[in-house]
């Protein structure tokens, strides 16, 4: 789990081009969007993207990407039980 | 090499690999602390900073941004990202399209960057010709100014596509110091390097 926490933090900031962080400056529950990272809903398809390129999840509710989206913590535990690749 | 002229003097320069590496190299130095800057295409990139330069004068008013309009120009319109996400979008089965690279394939939203920036609820236009067209910007900020549709207008052209890649900014106001014309917007334009 603590890998795949690493490789989240790692791609989030390639993808989302957080030029400004370091994976060290990502705490597991920090939240993602509002006052966490401050990402935005482009951010947010982009993480959609992300899951299904990565780890074959493809999500269709956004309510359901609103929690699954809310920290580190909460989106590798989503992956880990719902991954195809 | 890379080169930032402002009022006609070197303002900045570097010796950076891409044009791109330059534009980051500027933004740090200008420490201008607007995260989202990354996100931006290059062509974005290059609105955005030139604008800066313009309007983060510390002898304007806080408040004088947000009274000016925007029109900027440019030949290639946002062409090179419209290849890059053509690109993504023609991988067949393996393709994923990036909305982040989607969102500027249209020139204007590097005109929107610099708006949402400085809050401006002004009259903004993007315009493309075939080449600097500096009869038609007179007129147009000429003409907005007299309307009273805004204070002062910030003018552009900038370009991005292969090897062509610079701007050229300039403000209008309706008490301003020089002359503004047709003659004199043309013969910055064409000093500009």
């Amino acid at each position: 789990m603590n890998t795949l926490k690493k490789e989240l933090k790692e791609n989030i900031i390639e993808t989302l081009n957080l030029e400004e962080f370091t994976p060290q400056d990502i705490a597991d529950d920090d939240a993602l969007f509002g006052d966490g990272l401050g990402l935005d809903s482009i951010d947010a398809l982009e993480l959609i993207v992300l899951l299904d390129k990565d780890y074959g999840i493809k999500l269709k509710d956004p309510e359901e990407s609103k929690a699954i989206f809310e920290s580190v913590n909460v989106l590798a535990a989503y992956i880990e039980k719902n991954r195809i690749k | 090499m890379g080169k930032v002229i402002l009022n006609g003097s070197v303002y900045f320069e570097a010796d950076s690999e891409t044009f791109e590496d330059f534009l980051k190299v500027f933004y740090k130095q200008e420490n201008l602390k607007y995260p989202k800057f990354f996100k931006m295409d290059t062509l974005s990139k290059l609105a955005f900073l030139g604008s800066e330069m313009l309007l983060k004068n510390n002898a304007r008013a806080p408040e004088a941004n947000q009274h000016s309009a925007l029109l900027f120009s440019n030949r290639s319109s946002s062409l090179e990202t419209d290849r890059k996400h053509q690109k993504s979008i023609a991988e067949g089965a393996k393709r994923f399209p990036s909305p982040a690279l989607f969102v500027y394939t249209l020139p204007n939203i590097g005109m929107g960057e610099v708006a949402i920036r400085h809050k401006m609820q002004t009259e903004n236009a993007f315009f493309v010709f075939p080449e600097f067209n500096a009869v038609f910007l007179h007129e147009y900020s000429t003409a907005i100014l007299k309307n009273k549709k805004c204070k002062e207008v910030l003018c552009s052209w900038v370009e991005v596509d292969k090897d062509k890649r610079h701007g050229f900014f300039y403000l209008v106001a309706g008490d301003g110091d020089m002359l503004h014309s047709t003659n004199i917007i043309n013969e910055l334009y064409t000093q500009r390097t």
